[in-house]
């Protein structure tokens, strides 16, 4: 697109965008220069903040058992909450008004409260009735306020995944005599989950990037470490630094398999409809909210 | 009823949402601009401007909101004495905290709000931005006047999504010590674990008001807004 919005530049054009290329390099210099001039006036650059880690100290005691308890934390809620999201969203895909209802208020639900607010909540709850011993606790938090969240989201994958499936896969199923159960577990269902990878991948970056809401109930995962790092090499600056680069590095790789999930699956049309891209998660609820309008614009932004 | 008014009348619950929603609406203006400033960038002619738009977008998407606040507090404010407040004035830790929080959720959503007005800049034909330069309108004068008045209205419904995303997201602000709904709540469940259930009730109850309006607001808007063509 950005093509389209401007000429091939001719001489003068060129020679502007090279002016204002060179004064954006410069400004970009002045500010990065201006950080770390700061930073090494409040000594944050010194080699005792930053040695620490290449030490294998820190990598053992602190970033990889930091790392172990994001991935542990993630992967536990990814696979709850596709359970769980592929049974909301059948459910709410079903005949049945008493099963359809109530699935769409729970889904809809999950939707609104925040993440966090469920984590406080499952973490006094279990703790107050002792439902996990103590040292399980923050984890169980954490896995269940992302499981509901996210199965929420899956939830509604699934049910535009079927919706966006062609009429005729339902009506074939049915003329040739399959249940309506069957029709969906043999024919759209399998359809519609290729049809989302892409999309429930992308939301693997959502689940990696909450679970450092754990922090706040002291689960102990990466940014947890990193303030123990801080305190135990002063260097909280440093660390927190590095274990956001760590996130970043994570979770860029993540949406690389995302969007190589998208092609491929696009590339093989193993689905009747097109696969959903992973950034368009809340734009595919959104249009079948809207119930297909023409509004809204195609692509969207990827899930928050 | 008398449990939940004694509640009310306890704990600053409505003081607790109108701090949440301050949160959410001053960084949602913040969020606006920057993620519009970012969103010319990257679609610009300019490959600098564009690579920094880019690495801008990358960099905060991919970074936890909670390192971001937990970030601007001990980081910015701790580590290197980075003040947004009056330090002489007797709020000045409360304002400094507010203040940096909006700092990160701002920061944090101008790089959806730029995903969202670049998905806004595609849903505009190729022909209007071809009519624009047939015309004889430099690249600015093309964004101004023809593509991002359209691309607003296209991206309408991606932005209530982030404006909801945002109003969510704001409760991460507790972890810096801003009072809103999420620590109000810690607090009432720390002090009253016999009640958790109705205490959660309310504030469930609470984001569900405060985000089904806008929800049902962008989806009439982006449909009544929508360019037709």
């Amino acid at each position: 697109m950005s093509s389209v919005l401007f000429d091939t530049p001719g001489p003068k054009a060129k020679r502007l965008y090279a002016v204002v290329g060179a004064v954006s390099i410069v400004a970009l210099l002045l500010v990065l220069w201006f950080v770390l001039s700061k930073l090494g006036d409040k000594g944050q650059l010194t080699s005792a903040k930053w040695k620490p880690f290449l030490t294998g100290e820190i990598w053992t005691e602190y970033l990889i058992p930091g790392l172990i308890g994001t991935l542990k934390a993630a992967a536990i809620s990814v696979a709850l909450a596709l359970l769980l999201g592929v049974l909301l969203g059948v459910g709410r895909l079903s005949a049945a008004r008493w099963i359809r209802w109530p699935s769409g208020v729970i889904v809809e639900f999950f939707r609104a409260v925040p993440v966090l607010l469920m984590m406080l909540f499952t973490y006094a709850l279990y703790g107050h009735y002792n439902l996990f011993p103590s040292e399980q606790l923050p984890l169980a938090a954490v896995v269940t306020g992302l499981t509901l969240y996210n199965g929420s989201v899956v939830a509604e994958l699934v049910r535009s995944g079927v919706y966006s499936l062609p009429k005729g896969q339902n009506e074939a199923a049915l003329a040739v005599g399959l249940t309506t159960g069957k029709t969906m577990r043999l024919v759209l269902l399998p359809q519609a989950i290729t049809a989302m990878l892409p999309a429930i991948v992308g939301q693997l970056v959502v689940i990696l990037k909450d679970t450092a809401l754990g922090y706040i109930i002291t689960y102990e995962e990466l940014l947890r470490k990193a303030e123990q790092i801080g305190n135990y090499k002063s260097n909280l600056l440093p660390a927190l630094l590095f274990v956001g680069a760590l996130f970043v590095i994570i979770n860029y790789f993540v949406s690389l398999i995302a969007n190589w999930v998208e092609r491929r699956t696009r590339r093989r049309g193993r689905s009747a409809g097109g696969p959903i891209a992973p950034d368009q998660i809340d734009q595919a609820a959104v249009a079948t909210a809207a119930a297909a309008a023409n509004t809204v614009g195609q692509g969207g932004q990827s899930a928050i | 009823m008398d449990l939940i008014s004694e509640l009310f009348s306890e704990y600053p619950i409505f003081g607790a949402f109108k701090t949440t929603i301050e949160l959410t609406v001053v960084s949602a203006v913040f969020a606006l601009l920057i993620g519009t400033a970012v969103a010319v960038m990257r679609v610009s002619p300019i490959r600098v401007l564009q690579v920094i738009g880019t690495g801008y977008v990358n960099i905060v998407r991919n970074t936890p909101l909670t390192l971001v606040i937990v970030f601007c507090n001990l980081g910015l404010l701790v580590q290197l004495g980075l003040q947004l407040a009056d330090p002489n004035s007797p709020t000045s830790i409360d304002d400094n905290n507010f203040r940096l929080a909006i700092l990160g959720l701002s920061v944090y959503h101008a790089s959806f709000v730029a995903e969202a007005i670049r998905s806004g800049v595609n849903t505009v034909p190729l022909g209007q931005a071809e009519a624009a330069r047939a015309i004889g309108l430099p690249f600015l004068k093309t964004l101004r006047h023809v593509v991002l008045p359209q691309a607003f209205r296209g991206a309408i419904a991606p932005l209530g999504n982030v404006l909801i995303a945002l109003t969510k997201n704001s409760t991460v602000a507790s972890v810096i010590g801003v009072a809103d709904s999420s620590g109000t709540m810690k607090e009432m469940m720390e002090n009253r674990p016999d009640v958790l259930f109705v205490t959660f009730g309310i504030f469930a109850i609470g984001f569900v008001i405060l985000t089904m309006p806008v929800g049902i607001l962008f989806t009439s808007l982006s449909k009544r807004l929508a360019v037709k063509r």
